[in-house]
């Protein structure tokens, strides 16, 4: 692949709005562009449409006009993680994880090296029988992602995951999701409504004004990866956290 | 005391308390048995005529247990179809409706009429009894899967079928086996109210028959002792379905989860 190729957008979203059937216009005209290989926040007050944006991206929802297009045609493989875990509770976490897979007709057998080495990765070895029930918000959360990464996603959309834990658990699944990042450089769009979770996240945050949303500002984060816990400390970090909260304040003045 | 003893020992005592003042109503009065048979004439009764009450309980049960199977499958099929197509479930469901308000009784003599065969008529009308619980909640149930699990469905292109069959019918499973517990005790109540509509005579009666025979002829000790099967039978078969909807739902559903304390 040139360098060409590579610069081009992983996702094109041109002149896009959505009007839900009541009425509301939740995006109005939104253009951005999603490099690969980008952590990209999205970062608006509560109602701004920053939800309804990942959906239509990621194709739940249809937009009233305008254009989601992927690089070279077609529409990627995508992984999707809600604000609530969304698992199946009948299923134990391996079936929940094999889900994906089980849609596009993989073999157990075949599916089985994929599915343990996801669990891994998100720390959830040993628990593959258990059921969604008997594991904390935290660790529900964990397989919620394990369900998403399971198909390697060119493109990985999640919709404030972290919303509902505790603030230690949010930590460490920042950190453990930022490294998973970092070894195999998915392109992630991650709706946050945390000024600080934002940049210890991403390189690149967009903020959208209240609704009709909009891009209000495109910030790039030029803090150096690996991000680990000593960062959330760091004057640089504070920095950054002030000038996006004066930016979001003004957006959604 | 703990509850779990509680809770076999209080209602066992009440019913013991119950019989001795049945019983000695019946005899500071000196009612004839006629009237109202004491406790012990009951007891006497069923263990007399027993087999023979069974014979007849064994008719009415096969009718139950048909019946409630037919409303198993049946109305599961009738839900998954409604499920499939909200026109199909906005054309037939107040069908179902008008069929589940009907009082049984005014139709069953028209069923008897129509169908020849005592046992299909007789099944009939105890399905229409049972069915609607069955299709009532397995169509809620069906209709209650997670939207965001809908969605993420279809974000992986899952095909109707797939969605059935790893999403909607999971999901509806409480529902359905709700239903099917209330259709337990309906199909019994079908069968026996069908069974008193067809009247006596034939050679194979149900326990309903019996009842009839024994009332017009005064027996009532032996009314009573009919009675009492046909509640142990709808009591068993609730307690079999509520021991078969524990034990599907043991590994996940709130409702058949043991308590925390």
């Amino acid at each position: 692949m040139g360098e060409g190729a590579a610069a081009a957008p992983l996702v094109s979203v041109t002149r896009l709005t959505k009007v839900f059937r009541n009425g509301v216009t939740a995006l109005q005209d939104l253009d951005l562009a999603i490099e690969p290989g980008a952590f990209l926040s999205i970062l608006g007050p509560s109602g701004c449409g920053k939800s309804t944006l990942l959906r239509v991206i990621a194709g739940l929802t249809p937009p009233s006009s305008g254009e989601i297009a992927w690089r070279g045609g077609g529409v990627g493989r995508r992984g999707f993680v809600f604000q609530e875990p969304t698992l199946m509770p009948w299923a134990s976490v391996w079936d929940n994880v094999y889900l994906p897979l089980r849609l596009t007709r993989m073999a157990k057998s075949a599916a089985s090296e994929r599915i343990a080495a996801t669990l891994a990765a998100m720390g959830l070895e040993g628990f593959a029988q258990v059921y969604p029930r008997e594991l904390s918000g935290g660790m529900k959360m964990r397989v919620s992602i394990a369900r998403a990464l399971v198909t390697e996603p060119e493109l990985l959309l999640l919709d404030e995951p972290f919303a509902a834990l505790d603030e230690i658990t949010r930590f460490r699944l920042n950190e453990d999701l930022l490294q998973l990042w970092q070894r195999h450089h998915w392109t992630v769009v991650f709706v946050t409504h945390s000024v600080f979770e934002s940049v210890f996240l991403s390189n690149r945050i967009v903020v959208m004004t209240k609704r009709p949303g909009r891009v209000a500002a495109d910030v790039p984060i030029a803090l150096s990866y690996p991000r680990e816990g000593a960062l959330r400390t760091a004057p640089a970090y504070a920095d950054d956290c002030r000038r996006l909260s004066h930016i979001l304040a003004e957006a959604s003045a | 005391m703990t509850e779990r003893q509680a809770k076999l020992a209080a209602p066992l005592a009440v019913g013991i308390l119950m019989l001795i003042g049945w019983e000695a109503v019946v005899r500071v009065n000196a009612i004839p048995p006629y009237i109202l048979p004491g406790p012990l004439l009951v007891a006497e009764t069923l263990w007399r005529d027993g087999p023979s009450l069974l014979g007849s309980l064994w008719v009415t049960f096969r009718i139950t247990m048909a019946a409630l199977i037919a409303a198993i499958v049946l109305g599961g099929a009738i839900a998954v179809l409604f499920a499939q197509s909200r026109l199909l479930e906005l054309s037939f469901f107040p069908y179902a409706v008008i069929l589940q308000v009907t009082p049984i009784v005014s139709i069953a003599p028209l069923i008897i009429i129509w169908v020849n065969d005592t046992f299909l008529s007789l099944l009939i009308c105890a399905w229409i009894v049972a069915f609607f619980p069955v299709v009532a909640n397995t169509t809620l149930g069906l209709n209650s899967a997670d939207r965001n699990l809908v969605a993420l469905f279809r974000l992986y292109r899952a095909s109707r079928w797939q969605i059935l069959r790893h999403l909607r019918l999971p999901s509806a499973l409480p529902y359905f086996l709700a239903g099917v517990r209330i259709s337990g005790g309906l199909a019994l109540i079908g069968a026996v109210v069908a069974e008193f509509v067809a009247g006596t005579g034939g050679a194979e009666t149900g326990l309903a028959s019996r009842i009839l025979e024994a009332g017009n002829r005064l027996e009532m000790a032996r009314l009573f002792a009919a009675l009492l099967l046909l509640s142990l039978t709808g009591i068993m078969i609730f307690a079999a379905l509520s021991w078969l909807s524990n034990a599907l739902l043991a590994h996940w559903h709130e409702s058949a989860l043991p308590s925390e304390d």
